[in-house]
């Protein structure tokens, strides 16, 4: 048994301890707004948030949250309107959809480390990942709309 | 599950297919029973007792907006108030959402909105005229008299006013009008105006489900192993190891290999690795990327099939003048959709459900019928949302693996591919292999022009184009090139090697649209004239061509001088209806390393019905190319795919994004294509850019900064 903790709730799983946190929090807790794309860290789809900070879940031990606290794309914000969240529907940032939430979880850790990113700290914090359909354009402008949220220039 | 009865109930209620009035437009006959309480004029739309318009979307949302778009068509036809309008996907059932233009529930060539424009339209005009003639009919007052707006009818002489809801019973009873009126272009309230995607809130949520998200009560999941080699079968197989894991619940044969099914995918994965496989690896284990470049070449040297013959092309070249030569040469690649091929299927003796992310749900309906030997319509098919399609998930094989492992484990399962299956099981775009020759007559403007494609034909392969003729997607964007040059010859020779091909966003003009604009740059160049101007002057028998082609150039700053290192291209492409041009500004450092900084996308789609989706459905096309041009390429050895995932099959990142500044010219034409056209003009605007930078001509992709080096 590893517990940890998801979303704000203490949970429990019986899996093995080398399954990654990815299969973990999609099979087993069914929150399927975590995407696998690549399954070795290489394209940020599986990006949820460790004790604060953006991890790629898809090779994340299970073992190695033992104890911890997981934020997925659901527990990012009660009603959809974290900040990032906020900029994203205003900039109508998704296409296909799949890799957003990994974007999403990336934007928001890179905010909570820099309230005020320039677009080198934009281009560094969100190069690790992918979306095919190219929505790069509207990420860069929705991190900018986000921070602007977050200060509180809505 | 619950809105699909109600959807089945409707249909059976109602929305039989009737006497269709027009192409694809069909509509109940009149006097069958229908469901009480909702006016259902035809299979796109109903509206209840409450006012609320559902419209059934039959285009799979694979992020171009098909489920925002096909909405605002319809409610503005219709005069509802978008906000009051729901929206369902359609079920598989060709016979009611069947592509009027294809004829097949199958969608890809940038046909979701061009297609059915009109037809929506339509549909939605055809109610609107019942909801007003039965108010009229309430209020005794000629049906010339009463207007709409906003989902309600209205009679301004006296101010009366029934909302749609109150008049669903009294129009249902009515026939349905042959010939309705449309609105004219001024009317729109919706068509034209940038309006929000409706899935954006589900997408930043995580609440979207996709086909890899599809839970289905006592299913399992599983992940087949698949011969490296294409077109390899299993010889034998020793699952013991597999089966002694836990969670393993069973191994089947299928045809696409071995399928391990378990409680959940990582164990399936796992139980994977534990298997032993024979594999007869079949010819194709002799084919390599090697051989396939010589085997082009070497028939790059013998005729082709003639595609066009304008004039005498040969004669010209041969009359001993100077002859300009290049050789152009592009590779096999991958779609790489983020969301990994998957489906899952139910099958019992009388019915088979699958819920999957494709943009072909008529042929999966079909091909579960094949398999499971049920009629059509005891298949069941949901499209959820698609993570990425781009022609990828117009193919049936992640369908019938869903079937095959479902119906032999007995079972619901969902089969899901790793990335790596992705990469190494694809239908890949066709590598092709391209000599250009060329004259110049004494003003510098091509007097003769002839290019011979060799490469495969995926229309051939797939059996949908007859051996022996010209594969019409091969030579798409050669053979209608639209310069205007008195000797022009076009040839094509097919040869395949036996690598799986498919659609690849914008398909043949992908590559095409490559060669043809980096020819006539380097014959622009050669004739010591400005590409631009060059083009400009080749285009008077295509107008549309012209006037994209200036719209950029003028946006793009054409000519204006650039520092030392930089440089500008340009290209103009028509492909899938529309027409669209780029100017490319690139930076090219001293070690080769190339940054593009800016891209002008100019698009003719005819009519721009969302705005701001034909800029997302740009930017994204743009990215797409800009991707090919500088990582992508399948290479083949022993008939195994060399690339896995997206460490060695790379993906272009937000560090090497241009600012993509896209230009809408709204033409009042016929609507075109959005998804694939703003794909092929981009590499060729970036490699003729990074000639006018370096005086290099890039003639093979991907992009090799080797080659670029200038220390």
């Amino acid at each position: 048994m590893i517990s940890f903790t998801v979303n704000g709730k203490q949970r429990q799983v019986d899996v093995p301890p080398e399954m990654p946190l990815l299969w973990v929090i999609r099979e087993s807790l069914n929150l399927t707004g975590t995407k696998y794309g690549c399954g070795i860290a290489v394209c940020g789809a599986c990006t949820v948030h460790v004790d604060g900070a953006a991890v790629r879940s898809c090779v994340t031990p299970a073992s190695a949250v033992a104890g911890r606290k997981v934020t997925t794309i659901e527990g990012l914000s009660e009603r959809g309107d974290h900040p990032v969240q906020r900029a994203w529907t205003e900039v109508d940032v998704p296409q296909c959809g799949y890799c957003q939430s990994g974007q999403i979880m990336s934007a928001a850790a890179l905010l909570a480390r820099k309230p005020a990113p320039t677009d080198a700290d934009i281009d560094d914090g969100m190069s690790g990942n992918i979306c095919r359909c190219g929505t790069y354009q509207r990420i860069r402008a929705a991190v900018n709309r986000a921070a602007a949220i977050k200060k509180g220039g809505a | 599950m619950k809105t699909l009865v109600s959807r089945r109930e409707i249909l059976k209620g109602g929305l039989a297919v009737g006497a269709g009035l027009t192409v694809g437009f069909t509509l109940p006959r009149r006097g069958r029973a229908q469901t009480q309480g909702v006016f259902a004029p035809n299979q796109w739309l109903r509206i209840d007792r409450d006012g609320v318009v559902t419209i059934t979307n039959s285009v799979p949302e694979m992020g171009q907006g098909s489920l925002t778009t096909t909405p605002m068509i319809i409610a503005d036809e219709l005069d509802a108030k978008l906000d009051n309008v729901k929206v369902e996907q359609a079920p598989a059932n060709p016979a009611l959402y069947k592509n009027p233009v294809t004829g097949s529930q199958s969608y890809g060539g940038s046909r979701g909105v061009r297609d059915h424009l009109d037809l929506w339209r339509k549909a939605a005009a055809s109610a609107r005229e019942m909801l007003k003639q039965a108010a009229a009919n309430e209020w005794g007052v000629p049906v010339e008299s009463v207007e709409t707006e906003e989902g309600a009818v209205i009679h301004r002489p006296t101010g009366r006013r029934l909302q749609y809801g109150q008049l669903v019973d009294k129009a249902q009873a009515l026939p349905v009008p042959q010939n309705p009126k449309l609105k004219t272009p001024d009317q729109f309230k919706y068509i034209g105006k940038a309006v929000k995607r409706r899935d954006t809130p589900d997408k930043v949520t995580g609440r979207g489900i996709y086909g890899i998200d599809v839970q289905v009560p006592g299913m399992l999941v599983g992940s087949i192993e698949r011969c490296p080699v294409f077109g390899g079968k299993v010889q034998s197989f020793d699952a013991s190891a597999t089966k002694a894991i836990k969670g393993v619940k069973d191994v089947v044969q299928v045809s696409n290999g071995v399928a391990v099914v378990a409680d959940n995918f990582w164990t399936a994965v796992q139980g994977r690795r534990a298997l032993k496989v024979t594999w007869d690896e079949g010819p194709t284990a002799q084919v390599s990327s090697a051989l396939i470049t010589r085997e082009y070449e070497a028939a790059s040297k013998q005729p082709g099939q003639v595609a066009r013959n304008d004039g005498d092309a040969e004669k010209v070249l041969a009359g001993g003048g100077k002859v300009y030569e290049a050789v152009y040469q592009v590779p096999f690649l991958e779609h790489a959709c983020m969301e990994p091929m998957n489906a899952t299927a139910q099958v019992s003796r009388d019915s088979c459900v699958i819920w999957a992310p494709t943009q072909n749900p008529g042929g999966t309906q079909a091909t579960a019928a094949r398999i499971t030997g049920l009629p059509p319509e005891k298949v069941i098919v949901n499209t959820t949302l698609l993570g990425g399609g781009f022609g990828r998930r117009g193919e049936i094989d992640f369908i019938v693996d869903a079937v095959e492992t479902a119906k032999a484990v007995g079972a619901p399962v969902k089969v899901v591919w790793t990335r790596e299956d992705d990469i190494t099981h694809g239908f890949y775009r066709p590598a092709t292999y391209n000599v250009f020759r060329a004259a110049l007559g004494a003003n510098g403007m091509p007097e003769a022009w002839s290019t011979r494609v060799v490469g495969p034909g995926i229309q051939i392969q797939k059996g949908r184009a007859q051996a022996g003729t010209i594969d019409p997607a091969a030579v798409e964007a050669v053979r209608n090139m639209p310069y205007d040059i008195p000797n022009l010859r076009i040839e094509w020779n097919n040869k395949d090697l036996g690598i799986p091909l498919g659609f690849w966003r914008s398909v043949g003009p992908s590559q095409n649209g490559f060669i043809i604009e980096s020819f006539i740059d380097e014959l622009a160049h050669a004739a010591g004239k400005d590409p631009f101007e060059y083009r400009r002057a080749l285009l008077g028998k295509s107008p549309r061509h012209k006037a994209i082609l200036e719209l950029v150039a003028k946006r793009g700053n054409w000519g204006a001088p650039m520092p030392a290192g930089q440089g500008r291209g340009i290209a103009v492409v028509f492909s899938y209806g529309s027409y669209a041009a780029t100017v490319a500004e690139v930076a090219v450092a001293p070690d080769g390393a190339v940054k593009v900084n800016k891209l002008v996308c100019g698009i003719d789609a005819g009519i721009a019905v969302n705005p701001d989706a034909v800029r997302a459905q740009m930017e994204g096309g743009a990215v797409y190319a800009l991707t090919a041009a500088f990582y992508g390429q399948i290479t083949i050895d022993r008939g195994r795919v060399q690339q896995s995932n997206f460490n060695d099959y790379q993906m272009l990142r937000i560090n090497e994004m241009p600012m993509v500044d896209v230009q809408i010219l709204d033409s009042g034409e016929a609507p075109g294509g959005l998804g694939e056209p703003g794909v092929p003009t981009v590499a060729p605007a970036v490699t003729n850019a990074i000639f006018a930078a370096t005086g290099k001509r890039i003639r093979k992709l991907p992009i090799d900064r080797n080659d670029l080096k200038r220390a």
